[in-house]
């Protein structure tokens, strides 16, 4: 198989005596969407924390596109093509879609935002991804849970994200609006975007991921290919920490 | 009610804006009829311009302020202070250095008042982004501090009298432009709006995004050049007192013709720097980088963290902001006095603030205008002037002045309740 995209390995880091994340390895390869899980306090976050540059790991290595990569900050995972998006999606929701696509890096001229420039390439981005999408004008607390969405998934893949981290995507959203987001992240795996969903629920994530790895106690349990287990296998590993002989990956 | 909505959406007019525009035409009505008719006078128009200007220069920076979720108790004891020590400066110091009338001496003055200011504002800055403490606690010192080190600087005693060209800084007599340069700058102004909107609307139509209908357009661009065009024609019809006209025509040396001589007013020098810096941080404030920021951190403080903005730096320069329109503001307020007591200032928070909130912005923080803080310094202004006019005192204008606030915020929620979406 070719060179993963991410090769986190055998990574650890302690928080005061605790070890948060204990020897854990896992990797993601371009168009896949790899789903982690675990309790609160598995370890999950932590983990994927490091990646995104939050947090530094004790021992371990990273490696982006079979290269070495030292992620020391979120603006060096930016570097590296990384993109997160929180649960509670970072929008700013007194600003507009466009606003908020380009928080941080708008467009200007001569020093100048230049409004017109950034809402034409909001309206492709956004519009590629959810056809739909009509309130660009209006403040993104008038949107829907969907569209928020939309619009935090807009602002990674425009700035050309090949590795995205989402964290509990649509644990928020209704039934329509998860299928949306579903459809969104098929859409990115059709581009070669490499995704890590995290999520404590296993129903959010089992459909949507070509691989899960579970997490427990900071420990890996193991990383499962989704379509030679059942959900009650995930199950028993979540809840038991021991993974189904038969179905290792 | 829909129906006058969608003329309004489609004219993209901003309701509220509009609505307040209303309610200040009704007060000025309302002075006029019960003052018989010496509200709405070229005379008193200009002396309620100028009035307001000290105020609505500090409600520039509130609104920043208020935007990014914090509050600025400090600023009328931080004007005391700057106008304390800009008047030691010019009335004690420079002229024993430059000797008395010297032009520099308004020049240092008002870098001297710009800079306290901001270097007062910065220190609130740093306390409040940097070290973490709440705003409203490290202005409420403020307050106490700066109006306590405001009498220090004197030991309680007013100076006076400022500098000559300082005080036209304060719009006097003589502190105006004149007639001539008030046509020009108004011209300018309708001219430059007039360009301004036809170039978006290019622009607009060139990307294919939607534009307002060509006569809906017209009819907000000639209401916005009517403005300036409508104040520069009452102020330049404010004559000029015949004592004062005949004293600044022998100066000048001009020649007096037969029955007088007439001058007429023009606009104020406070208003033309209010103008100024109303345009300046609106244009900081909605078209670059540090604007969009201010909101996004009103918005979502997290958020705008994650998204790479230095939220703690954001909060010093907006403090530093604040802090050099208190000194801009405390050089215009001593200059109108033509001299500075230890007093100056003092309650010009609460004006401010006021003045901030009347104008739309929220204390949640993320919303607010510049506009519409202007136009709350003028709602109170007028309140406080009609009612001194018509004899009312101190007390009963703070009354009323209160309520009108607490109304303002009230119909404000309705509004916002109430609104589809």
């Amino acid at each position: 198989m070719a060179t993963p995209l991410v090769e986190m390995r055998n990574i650890s880091i302690s928080f005061g005596g605790v070890r948060a994340v204990d020897d854990v390895s896992i990797d993601l390869y371009p168009g896949e969407v790899v789903g982690l899980l675990g309790h609160n306090g598995a370890g999950k976050s932590t983990l994927i924390k490091i990646l995104s540059g939050a947090y530094q790991a004790d021992k371990g290595e990273i490696l982006i596109d079979g290269e070495l990569a030292d992620i020391k900050s979120s603006r060096d995972a930016r570097d590296h093509r990384i993109e997160t998006i929180y649960q509670n999606l970072a929008l700013a929701d007194n600003l507009d879609a466009c606003a908020n696509l380009f928080l941080g890096r708008e467009m200007t001229s001569m020093g100048l935002l230049d409004e017109p420039a950034m809402e034409a390439a909001a309206r492709k981005v956004i519009g590629r991804l959810n056809p739909n999408f009509k309130k660009y004008h209006a403040p993104v607390s008038a949107l829907s849970g969907g569209q928020r969405q939309s619009v935090a998934i807009a602002r990674a893949v425009h700035f050309d994200a090949r590795i995205l981290i989402m964290d509990e995507p649509t644990a928020a959203l209704g039934v329509q609006e998860t299928k949306m987001v579903a459809e969104l992240i098929q859409q990115l795996k059709r581009e070669g975007i490499g995704i890590f969903l995290i999520s404590h629920d296993l129903h959010d994530v089992f459909d949507l991921s070509d691989r899960l790895s579970v997490m427990k106690n900071g420990k890996l349990v193991g990383t499962v290919r989704t379509e030679d287990v059942t959900k009650d296998d995930v199950l028993g590993m979540i809840i038991l920490g021991k993974q189904p002989g038969a179905a290792a990956a | 009610m829909n129906s006058v909505r969608g003329i309004f959406a489609r004219l993209e007019i901003d309701e509220r804006l509009l609505g307040m525009i209303l309610c200040l035409v009704g007060i000025w009505i309302g002075f006029h009829l019960l003052s018989d008719g010496r509200f709405i006078t070229p005379r008193n128009l200009y002396n309620l311009s100028l009035q307001t200007a000290s105020v609505a220069i500090m409600a520039i920076g509130m609104v920043l302020i208020i935007i990014i979720r914090q509050i600025d108790l400090s600023v009328g004891s931080m004007l005391g202070l700057t106008a304390m020590i800009v008047g030691v400066v010019q009335t004690f110091w420079l002229p024993q250095i430059l000797g008395g009338g010297h032009p520099m001496i308004m020049v240092i003055a008002v870098v001297c008042g710009i800079t306290i200011g901001a270097a007062l504002g910065g220190l609130n800055g740093l306390m409040i982004g940097y070290l973490g403490v709440p705003s409203f606690v490290v202005t409420l010192g403020g307050l106490l501090i700066w109006r306590g080190c405001a009498w220090w600087v004197t030991q309680g005693q007013t100076v006076a009298p400022l500098d000559e060209n300082f005080t036209l800084l304060g719009g006097g007599v003589y502190g105006t432009i004149g007639a001539t340069a008030s046509w020009i700058c108004a011209i300018v102004a309708a001219v430059v709006i007039a360009f301004a909107a036809h170039r978006r609307r290019r622009r607009h139509i060139s990307f294919g995004f939607p534009v307002r209908p060509a006569w809906a357009e017209t009819a907000v661009v000639a209401a916005q050049c009517a403005l300036p065009l409508g104040f520069a024609a009452v102020m330049n019809a404010y004559e000029m007192p015949a004592v004062a006209a005949q004293k600044l025509a022998e100066m000048k040396g001009w020649e007096i013709p037969e029955g007088g001589i007439h001058i007429f007013m023009g606009i104020p020098i406070p208003v033309l720097i209010l103008v100024a810096l109303a345009i300046s941080v609106s244009l900081l404030l909605n078209k670059t980088r540090f604007g969009r920021y201010v909101f996004a951190m009103g918005g979502n403080l997290e958020a705008a963290e994650r998204a790479g903005i230095n939220v703690k730096r954001m909060t010093v320069w907006v403090f530093v902001l604040m802090g050099a329109l208190v000194g801009i503001s405390a050089i215009v307020a001593s200059a109108r006095l033509q001299s500075a007591g230890n007093s100056i200032g003092q309650l010009d928070e609460l004006r401010v603030i006021a003045a901030a909130v009347i104008g739309g912005c929220t204390l949640a923080g993320g919303a607010g205008t510049i506009s519409g803080a202007i136009l709350g310094a003028v709602v109170i202004q007028s309140l406080q002037s009609g009612m001194s006019l018509l004899g009312y005192d101190a007390s009963l204008q703070n009354i009323v002045t209160g309520l009108v606030l607490v109304l303002a915020v009230y119909i404000d929620r309705l509004y916002q309740q109430r609104r589809p979406g």
